[in-house]
């Protein structure tokens, strides 16, 4: 692995402070939608913007393993956990907008600036001095200098970190674990409840013959009206994806008990 | 140039934003999310004090940082669901049972 890329001079770094102020335009952005977007996937597709943002920057400190770590560990695994979490809740199970603590959200934004305004103060007044030049440890060698380390003076915190995770796999096990209160249907008694739906064959799949392949679009029926049953309901939030647009569509400004319930059934969620 | 005062700048700013997430947001999922993201921007420095400082502890440290978080969202997600199962709700007013 001798091939590598050596950026230097002035050009160099005029790159590398693009690339940071990019990325950090890019995960300040991110992070503040999370914060206020409404739906919880949009949520998890922003965090996952932001984890990205940081891997690249890890990259540029001089961190090849983390950042790949980031991305495989972070991007790929804990996000696709919430999301199938998600799937499992249904993205309508959340709140409404309206708030249950007075002013819960003007103090949070009162904390949040205040809590700004300490770091910033702590970290202005420490000497964050330069970073020195860059050694083989921050480049082609990171993965064998972790290694060195964690084999050699953290390896007392990295065994324990295999009882973390037996012990974290097996918490999840034991509270994801459901017992069985009722006897298994048998196939027969399957076969039977289908039929008596009226239903035997399966739902149609979504967006069949519509004008979108995404699967939150209804299929059309032969003579051009939606299918409803073609949507999943973890998508709808329990609302047929007709009903669910016409009261987005036609949403007009409610007051009290009855706006949140209207929330509650557009699906809508903060 | 971009020095290590940019990425800790950066961190604290992500940090913040993640703090005021979990004291505004009310679907316990998120707020998951924005813990993760509070942790997400204190790995950030770490792994730039590491620069900083030229050795390879601070990233040690946020390696664990991902490892026990990992843990953790393994273990709090597993709780959401039983929580869900038995509420049917995912928002963190209806878990109240021990309040009071």
């Amino acid at each position: 692995m001798s091939h590598h890329i050596v950026l230097a001079g002035p050009a160099a770094e005029t790159t590398k402070l693009l690339a940071y102020w990019v990325l950090a335009i890019i995960s300040v952005a991110a992070a503040l939608g999370m914060v206020l977007a409404r739906k919880a996937v949009h949520c998890a597709m922003l965090l996952a913007v932001v984890m990205l943002s940081l891997a690249v920057m890890y990259a540029m400190l001089g961190a090849p393993f983390l950042a790949f770590v980031q991305v495989i560990v972070y991007t790929g695994a804990v996000l696709m956990l919430f999301l199938f979490v998600l799937m499992i809740v249904g993205i309508s199970a959340a709140d409404s907008v309206i708030e249950t603590i007075r002013g819960q959200r003007l103090w949070a934004a009162i904390a949040g600036i205040a809590l700004l305004i300490l770091l910033a103060l702590v970290v202005g007044n420490a000497a964050i001095g330069g970073a020195p030049k860059a050694t083989a440890k921050f480049g082609n060698s990171n993965v064998t200098g972790l290694a060195n380390l964690i084999f050699t003076k953290y390896v007392y915190p990295f065994e324990i970190t295999s009882a973390l995770l037996i012990t974290a796999a097996l918490g999840a096990m034991v509270l994801a674990h459901r017992e069985r209160t009722s006897p298994k249907p048998s196939q027969r008694e399957l076969a039977a409840r289908r039929f008596a739906t009226g239903h035997p064959a399966p739902l149609p799949g979504p967006g069949t013959y519509a004008q979108h392949n995404a699967a939150d679009m209804p299929a059309l029926l032969p003579d051009g009206s939606q299918s409803d049953l073609s949507v999943s309901t973890a998508l709808t939030g329990g609302v047929s994806p007709g009903e669910a647009r016409t009261a987005l569509a036609t949403a007009e400004p409610q007051t009290g008990e009855s706006a949140a319930e209207a929330d509650q059934e557009a699906g809508e969620q903060w | 140039m971009v020095t290590p005062a940019h990425f800790i700048a950066l961190s604290v700013i992500l940090f913040v934003i993640g703090s005021v997430g979990v004291l505004v947001r009310r679907n316990a999922i998120v707020v998951f999310m924005c813990v993760e993201l509070m942790l997400n921007a204190a790995n950030l420095a770490f792994v730039t004090f590491a620069r900083m400082h030229g050795q390879l502890d601070g990233q040690i440290i946020a390696f664990f940082v991902m490892v026990v978080a990992a843990a953790e969202v393994v273990v709090g997600l597993a709780i959401l669901t039983s929580i869900f199962r038995a509420r049917r709700s995912a928002s963190v007013d209806d878990a109240n049972l021990m309040k009071y």
